[in-house]
């Protein structure tokens, strides 16, 4: 197996704070074809009761992208980057990112299964907001086959 | 891109009904704003050289691009995006953009199940007559 299976419950430190701006959202929605007003008009997500622009859904991959550098980074992952494949991905929320929001992620590797000569790992990126609280989840599970870098 | 729903996310829920389905159409230029905008600047996503270097059939939209237009088809209906409370995928074949004639995604989003205070909308992905996505649902709260 290609995958160091001593990564399950290290201890990584928190992410540096994400502050999420409203042109990213608008950026981010656009690209997405997330065409609603919630995404664009601060007008619009005040009806809804938000402060600012909501993100869409899958806006939190973007804050989660700090917690993979970190895995990638630990010298004994044995996790090459061009050798990985996304299986699957899985987001839980509290509530929706808002513009102004400033995030921190939490990395956790929850589980390496062999597949043959590939692995399978599960890991789970916790995203708080600046007042400590629960704001999504990010579930991610990646195929990493062999090979060097 | 057609866009079209049918009723609320707080109105009564049958399973199987149809609440909205659109038709993307992704061209290279879709592939590379969705990098600037994610981050996600692997080349297999905007290099035929390097899509080909890796055996890939061709250059692929992003996994992540299409997971999250699938789910901008059901905001309308949903009204509020902080009604969704999960949103899982797998994701089993590529989406292969062709540089002239691009590719068009087909999002058809039905009930699932429904209980008191949720409905699971589930979503199925397809290009070219191949679900690209198995397992799309998103849990919603629903009062």
């Amino acid at each position: 197996m290609p995958v160091n299976p001593e990564l399950v419950g290290r201890d990584f430190p928190p992410t540096a704070p994400y502050l999420v701006g409203r042109e990213k959202v608008r950026e981010f929605a656009r690209a997405v074809f997330a065409d609603d007003p919630q995404h664009v008009d601060p007008s619009a997500a005040q009806a809804l009761g938000y402060a600012d622009v909501v993100a869409p859904p899958t806006f939190a991959i973007v804050v989660t992208d700090a917690t993979l550098q970190q895995l990638l980074g630990e010298p004994d992952s044995g996790i090459v980057l061009k050798n990985v494949l996304h299986a699957e991905q899985k987001f839980r929320y509290s509530r929706p990112i808002v513009a102004g929001d400033e995030l921190t992620a939490k990395l956790s590797v929850t589980g390496i299964r062999a597949m043959g000569a590939a692995a399978m790992v599960t890991s789970e990126s916790d995203i708080t907001d600046a007042a400590g609280d629960h704001v999504v989840t990010a579930t991610s599970i990646l195929l990493v086959g062999e090979g060097d870098r | 891109m057609s866009a079209a729903s049918t009723g609320s996310a707080t109105g009564s829920l049958t399973v199987g009904d149809v609440v909205a389905e659109r038709t993307v159409h992704l061209t290279r230029e879709s592939l590379v704003r969705y990098a600037g905008a994610s981050g996600d600047f692997n080349p297999i996503h905007y290099r035929d050289d390097v899509a080909a270097a890796v055996g890939l059939p061709g250059v692929l939209a992003h996994g992540m691009l299409t997971m999250g237009l699938a789910v901008g088809t059901i905001e309308s209906w949903l009204g509020d995006t902080g009604r969704i409370l999960e949103y899982g995928v797998r994701f089993t074949k590529p989406v292969v953009v062709d540089p002239e004639t691009g590719a068009d995604v087909t999002v058809v989003a039905k009930v699932g199940a429904v209980d008191d205070e949720s409905a699971r909308i589930d979503l199925t992905v397809s290009y070219a007559g191949a679900t690209v996505l198995v397992k799309a649902q998103v849990r919603v709260r629903t009062v």
